[in-house]
């Protein structure tokens, strides 16, 4: 074989060894180039997603900011809760891990199947909750079987706790989980879903005030996604605390003066337009939506006739009735059409172009002036003084006072009610005004109609001397650490001027309606302290059912049919702090169910302004 | 028969090389199992134990002259055609291919052994023939036919990595041999005609690797995740790596077969660029070593014999770390010397071993 040793020498032989080896470092050299790109040239990216490979950024809550009165008394507050919840990628069977906690936490498989359907929308490393709020009990009953319940994690979360139930529940509104549209808004494109977020009211308006900021914790994970330690902390910042202009007793007072009757009362302060309580009736708990509403508990809210999510302060409107006589007394005094003596003859009945209107009082008031019109609530007189006035002047003394238009409540919901005018009727109905028109709408009835926030604003002016003020509702805001971030100004709307004579004759008659034996609001009569008040009645025109046709026959007034008790007031009369306004639906006779109501308010308001503070907590 | 010259001649540098690489192999594969929380032995030992049984084997291999393996070659060719027939009728399946022979303390792997008999019947051949022009179609349905039998048969395993790996050892020993130039073109255009019909022979999930290899980034959790992380490993090492035991991709188990096929990536992130080049360096020098060997041989069987391991080596190396690194499809080969098993350290350690008998006889005629 002696042949081969000169083989491997043939110059062809040779270079071919020279090629390969060539061959081997040109792939060698391409192996280092690619590893050059990866590690050098693209090694940034490279790292970065192999950093976000074993990280997870893990949301923490942040508590909501708390509520307070004007004393710095807690309305609404966190507290913990247990919410079961489930991580989907650790799931081994998802059918028979429902089954099993379904019965563990005794709801239906479909409604745990529904929750498992929405969680889809979550990224995969969150985990989906199932169950919230969910007591004590059930928790620690999930915990024990948490062997059998791969992927199921019990966690503590701080929800809304109402420390006043369903007190002012529709001026600090509810809670929900946020919907897909609103995660699709810009207001709330940086919200996750599951958060929950203000659906109504002051939560709504206020969210950016209270949500406070969520931390985050950055953890590390392995490829199962099993939390390993964590990197980094950063804490979650509570929310602002937000203090109404509410004040906790007065509004306790309040809600237990209405009663179960439907309706609504506000309490402003006359200097200032704070609003002092507010209640809207019926009520509902906000604590339901805090751990997440039941279908049919939201149902029979929607479907409840008498409107339990309606916050009627503002948004139900309702006919003055003869709480608008002192706009009309006061608007024909600015005008000189009459002097506090004016008197017009009041036999219970009052001819227009062949109409008859009716008084109240069906044998008549007689010989009646101002103070007694008022004190006794007569139609006749303003029939007459209305008329004479015309219905465009009325109407210019009725807006300024904040009536038929939006008087600045600072939450979504208010209604502007209406004060028409001839123009207003035309463009409306495209018919002319009738002189008779012009009547009933000098006792606040026919087409006008207004708030209970609109009187309670239209009191304070009244007894302010005619600063028209912007409703407040926050007194302050400060940030967790105790720094004001805010504070709210009183709002001047406008100030209105009348003659001092004219005040006075108002205010007489306001004081006698209260005060004196022919009154018709002596229900509201304080001792040491005089109250100025006006009830008022407004009738309600409805059609009738067949049912209802038949109540009547026997006697009764049907509920839908009984007409609304209205009552303002403010005092005390001589030097005034607090103005109410009282409507309570289908109450009937103003004086007898609206008047204790605000005599409730202000008697309690008075005491507390006497007695020395001992609820306040401070901030 | 023993000769001194054999001892003086032993060749040292292949030794050291081998050594040094399987050395850094061990020592990646604490790391790449530090996570491991099983009893037992652990991994890089017996690592360790199969690269001392290897360079025994080698050693054994050596001692014994190559020139007489060219008369068993035809024996080795057909018990190792045997057995691959015995594997398709009676082996043991797993993950869908069937591979493996039991034998109790191993699991013999036919596809691996022919591989070196592939080395040994084609070294024959080129040994015993040669053309100083090159070879032509005619002269080449022998090889031809040695070569297809057996690729046939792993093929229908399957197991299309140690096909190609067959094919591509061949394929360099035929180059090295020579070959006309229509010759060469003609069996390019075959291996294209054949590329295009195998596709369709193509078992779903080859199909899948490949098109996964197209485009990684189609289905990131399915098909394409080995890729992905595995580029993440290795670009996230940067120049100085992360440092060893530190590579969060293999620590936290992104990295899949990590002992395995994808060691290189658990090396690569915790040593970056600067590892990865010395690495490299050391296995070009391995083969550069062994075409220095085939040079010097002292007869065209050794020659031939001693490019085959080497092309063997090199083309391990080449698919594995073109797979690692994106630059392949993925396709199960272990990167020589580096990933545990213990077949891949025999079948290696039995090339080292022909290459070190060829080497120490260089001299002798």
């Amino acid at each position: 074989m002696g042949l081969d040793a000169k083989w491997t020498e043939l110059p062809h032989v040779q270079r071919r060894f020279v090629l390969f080896s060539i061959a081997v470092g040109l792939v060698f050299l391409l192996l280092t180039l690619r590893l050059w790109y990866l590690q050098v040239i693209r090694y940034e990216d490279y790292l970065e997603r192999s950093i976000r490979n074993r990280t997870r950024i893990l949301a923490l809550e942040a508590p909501r900011g708390p509520v307070y009165d004007r004393d710095g008394n807690l309305l609404v507050d966190n507290r913990p809760s247990f919410r079961i919840s489930v991580m989907r990628q650790d799931v081994v069977d998802r059918d028979a891990l429902l089954q099993r906690l379904a019965q563990l936490l005794d709801v239906e498989l479909a409604v745990l199947e529904e929750r498992w359907r929405e969680g889809r929308r979550f990224p995969i490393y969150r985990p989906v909750p199932l169950a919230t709020d969910v007591s004590r009990d059930i928790m620690e009953r999930v915990q024990e079987h948490s062997i059998e319940l791969p992927g199921v994690l019990t966690e503590v979360r701080p929800v809304r706790d109402y420390l006043e139930q369903g007190s002012a529940a529709h001026l600090i509104g509810y809670l929900g989980e946020i919907t897909e549209d609103e995660l699709n808004s810009d207001r709330f494109s940086h919200y996750q879903p599951g958060d929950y977020v203000g659906k109504t009211a002051l939560e709504r308006t206020f969210e950016d005030f209270l949500k406070g900021e969520k931390g985050q914790r950055l953890v590390e994970v392995d490829v199962k996604g099993k939390l390993l330690r964590q990197l980094q902390v950063e804490q979650a910042l509570p929310g602002n605390k937000v203090y109404l202009t509410l004040s906790r007793e007065l509004q306790r007072a309040a809600d237990a003066a209405f009663g179960d009757q439907s309706g609504a009362a506000v309490a402003l302060d006359v200097q200032t337009g704070e609003v002092l309580a507010l209640v809207s009736r019926p009520t509902f708990n906000p604590a339901l939506f805090a751990r997440g509403i039941a279908g049919d508990e939201w149902l029979a809210l929607l479907k409840d006739k008498r409107h339990p999510l309606q916050n009627k302060v503002i948004a139900g409107q309702y006919p003055p009735a003869s709480t608008f006589k002192m706009i009309v007394a006061l608007a024909a005094l600015r005008e000189g059409l009459i002097t506090p003596k004016r008197v017009v003859d009041c036999y219970g009945d009052f001819e227009l172009g062949g109409a008859r209107f009716r008084c109240w009082k069906k044998v008549g008031h007689g010989t009646t002036d101002l103070k007694k019109a008022l004190r006794e609530s007569c139609d006749v007189w303003f029939y007459q003084v209305g008329l004479e006035l015309g219905i465009d002047k009325l109407s210019v003394a009725a807006k300024e006072f904040g009536l038929g238009a939006k008087v600045g409540y600072p939450l979504p919901g208010e209604k502007s009610g209406v004060i028409p005018t001839q123009e207003w009727k035309r463009a409306r109905y495209n018919k002319p005004w009738y002189a008779g028109e012009t009547v009933i709408a000098s006792i606040g009835q026919g087409f006008v109609l207004s708030t209970p926030l609109q009187l309670g604003v239209m009191t304070a002016a009244l007894a302010n001397g005619g600063k028209v003020l912007e409703p407040q509702l926050i007194r302050k805001i400060e940030d967790w650490q105790g720094r004001l971030l805010e504070q709210p100004q009183p709002q001047l709307i406008r100030q209105v001027n009348y003659p001092p004579e004219a005040w006075k004759a108002v205010h007489d008659g306001m004081v006698a309606v209260v005060n004196e034996p022919r009154g018709t609001g002596r229900v509201a009569q304080l001792e040491g302290v005089l109250v100025a008040g006006k009830t008022g009645t407004s009738q309600v025109v409805r059609r009738k059912s067949d049912e209802e046709e038949e109540q009547e026959k026997n006697g009764e007034v049907p509920y839908r049919l009984r007409p609304h008790a209205l009552f303002v007031a403010f005092a005390p009369a001589d030097k005034p702090q607090i103005a109410v306004a009282v409507v309570v639906e289908h109450g009937e006779v103003g004086g007898s169910a609206a008047g204790p109501i605000a005599k409730s308010i202000i008697e309690r308001y008075l005491q507390l302004q006497t007695a020395p503070k001992l609820s306040a907590q401070g901030g | 028969m023993f000769d001194r010259r054999l001892i003086l001649n032993f060749d040292w540098v292949l030794l050291l090389l081998v050594c040094v690489i399987a050395g850094i192999g061990i020592s990646n594969l604490v790391s790449a199992t530090a996570s491991w929380h099983l009893g037992g032995t652990p991994i890089y030992m017996k690592q360790l134990l199969w690269l001392c049984g290897g360079l025994l084997l080698a050693l054994l291999v050596c001692c014994f002259d190559y020139r007489h393996l060219e008369h068993f070659a035809i024996h080795g060719y057909i018990i190792s055609i045997g057995l691959l027939l015995f594997v398709l009728l009676l082996g043991k399946t797993s993950m869908g291919a069937t591979r493996w022979i039991n034998l109790g303390f191993f699991n013999l792997q036919p596809s691996e052994v022919i591989k070196i008999i592939m080395i040994l019947m084609l070294a024959r051949f080129f040994g015993r023939t040669a053309h100083p022009l090159g070879f032509g179609f005619a002269e080449l349905w022998q090889p031809a036919l040695l070569l297809l039998l057996p690729v046939a048969l792993i093929l229908k395993q399957p197991d299309l990595g140690t096909a190609l790996m067959v094919v591509f050892i061949a394929g360099s020993m035929l180059l090295f041999a020579g070959l006309q130039r229509m010759t060469m073109l003609g069996l390019v255009l075959l291996g294209g005609l054949a590329a295009v019909g195998g596709w369709f022979g193509l078992h779903d999930y080859q199909k899948q690797r490949i098109r996964t290899f197209l485009d990684p980034e189609a289905d990131p959790l399915g098909s394409g995740y080995h890729i992905i992380q595995s580029k993440i490993a290795v670009g996230s090492g940067g120049f100085f790596g992360k440092g060893f035991l530190q590579g969060t991709q293999s620590q936290l188990s992104f990295l899949p077969e990590r002992h395995t096929d994808f060691a290189f990536s658990v090396f690569a992130e915790e040593w970056g660029f600067t590892g990865c080049g010395l690495l490299l360096f050391c296995y070009m020098f391995l083969i550069i070593w062994g075409i220095y060997i085939a040079r010097h041989s002292a007869d065209r069987f050794g020659m031939f014999l001693a490019i085959g391991v080497t092309a063997m080596i090199f083309w391990h190396i080449v698919v594995n770390l073109g797979m690692v690194i994106g630059l392949l499809p993925v396709v199960g080969v272990p990167l020589p010397l580096f990933s545990y098993g213990g077949t891949s350290m025999v079948t290696t350690m039995l090339g080292v071993g022909l290459l070190m008998s060829v080497s120490m006889r260089r001299f002798m005629f």
